[in-house]
């Protein structure tokens, strides 16, 4: 499996090199490896692009620049991955122009592209223009042996959605702001998870799952919303299987987790990089001890703190290789002893580098 | 002329030793309360202009990239700011960033905005020891 990734990565670099792009790219290249090599693929994951609207035809420059970038690479990836994800946040205040724009940039992409539902796609209209882009909000689907779903993981309590605010575009306002003590916890709810339960009844429990939903499916931090509220009832659906991974976004930075059978993962921002919530002083927060850190962002490189992933899933273990920006690469592989995701060289406290140090 | 001078600061001090009520600094719960709060009003401005869609000129906020003001590290200034060159105070690196991401003009460092901004992330960090300098 590691032949592959190497293989994968010398291509890419000779690619990138020819165009002049540089060493990196801000997206997720994910490669599902099995027993049978000849099975193997791969995807790519773009997420949190934040497209912003100024004015008229003006947008920030610096959200779309990392937008744009992902897509031009990703399209260089080789070998082709089969499909692209976007895991959520594709706009910042769930606009017409913001989706407009956005899904043009996308567009570029010469490949089959899935969406995941974000807080600042859904709360202007409830992911009504959304819906009409791209499709249904929560849905699964099967490739190569391995199942898929997709869930809309930033839903929330019927009242705030419904009855609190006096217009639509204050209720993005406030739901828009990651800090906002008016914001309120996300959650698939009750009506989503009797589907996913549906849903995961048709399927073997020896076949590999994969979930992707914008929040992580495990609780981190609630005042930032890295959280879900129902993370434990959607777990409890998940139990019965060998080999369940949650490919999640929101957070703007390197996570990963092992919670029983569930391998957890988060996805990089093409926007820009999010503390963790260890940082910040006033907070009772539980970053998973497992995740070492990624490099703290440097201000003065506008790209920094984003990065791509190789994912490689052997037998329904993943592999993940992360390529991040100004920094060593970072490479997060199963541990089959100790059953959980481990950075294969700085898990070991006294591995870690002065950058992994955030406070 | 000399002898005048002399004679006026005996009287003075003479004054100060028998003035009934006290003139140096001293002060209640009630001036305490109040200055508090005038920090807080501070705090407040501070936190409203960091989350401000027009503090800069795109739409972009502090707290965007900083919630809570986290990893703004206020404890830590003045540091050395390798692409700055040079020790410099949080107040330069807070119009760096008024500058770049948020695409707007740089505040003056006794401008009340700024003294807010300043009064808010110390206040997110509060509880936190100095530490000048540290990276």
């Amino acid at each position: 499996m590691t032949d592959t990734i190497n293989v994968n990565r010398r291509n890419f670099i000779r690619n990138a090199g020819a165009l002049a792009l540089g060493s990196t790219l801000p997206i997720s290249l994910v490669e599902l490896a099995f027993a049978e090599s000849s099975e193997n693929f791969t995807f790519a994951y773009i997420s949190d692009a934040h497209i912003q609207h100024i004015k008229g035809a003006s947008f920030v420059r610096n959200w779309d620049k990392g937008l744009i970038r992902a897509v031009a690479e990703t399209n260089l990836l080789t070998p082709k991955p089969d499909f692209v994800m976007f895991g959520g946040d594709l706009a910042q205040l769930g606009s017409k122009p913001e989706l407009d724009h956005g899904a043009e940039i996308m567009s570029a992409l010469s490949h089959k592209v899935r969406y995941v539902m974000g807080e600042h796609d859904y709360y202007l209209d409830l992911g009504g223009y959304w819906e009409r882009l791209f499709g249904p909000q929560y849905y699964s689907f099967d490739h190569k042996g391995v199942h898929f779903i997709v869930l809309n993981s930033i839903l929330t309590y019927d009242e705030w959605t419904h009855n609190r605010w006096p217009s639509n575009e204050q209720r993005m306002l406030e739901m828009a702001g990651l800090d906002n003590p008016n914001g309120s916890p996300f959650m698939v709810g009750d009506e989503q998870r009797q589907w996913l339960k549906n849903d995961l009844a048709k399927i073997a429990k020896t076949t590999p799952v994969v979930v992707f939903s914008h929040s992580p499916l495990q609780k981190i931090y609630k005042g930032w919303n890295f959280w879900t509220e129902d993370a434990e009832q959607i777990q409890a659906l998940l139990k019965p299987f060998n080999k369940v991974s949650v490919i999640y976004g929101h957070v703007h930075q390197i996570q990963y987790n092992q919670i029983g059978n569930i391998s957890f993962h988060s996805v990089m921002a093409t926007a820009w990089p999010w503390p963790y919530p260890s940082t910040y002083a006033q907070a009772e927060q539980y970053l998973p001890k497992l995740t070492v850190p990624m490099n703290r962002a440097d201000p003065f490189f506008e790209r920094d703190a984003t990065g791509w992933q190789f994912i490689n899933m052997a037998n329904g273990d993943v592999d993940m290789n992360f390529t991040l920006y100004d920094n060593n690469d970072r490479s997060v592989r199963f541990n089959k002893a100790s059953q959980q995701p481990e950075d294969s060289e700085y898990q070991d406290e006294s591995s870690h580098i002065p950058p992994q140090i955030h406070y | 002329m000399f002898h005048f001078k002399q004679t006026t600061l005996y009287l003075s001090l003479i004054g100060l030793l028998i003035t009934p009520f006290a003139q140096a600094d001293e002060f209640t719960n009630v001036d305490m309360q109040r200055w508090q709060q005038q920090f807080m009003d501070s705090v407040k401005q501070g936190r409203e202009l960091w989350t401000s869609p027009t503090l800069g000129t795109n739409g972009v906020a502090c707290a965007q990239c900083h919630p809570n003001a986290a990893n703004t590290h206020p404890e830590t200034y003045p540091k050395f700011q390798k692409q700055i060159g040079k020790v410099v105070p949080l107040w330069e690196m807070i119009n760096w960033c008024l500058k770049n991401p948020l695409e707007g003009l740089p505040l003056a460092a006794d401008d009340p905005k700024m003294t807010a901004i300043q009064a808010y992330v110390t206040y997110e960090r509060r509880g936190v020891k100095l530490e000048a300098g540290k990276h």
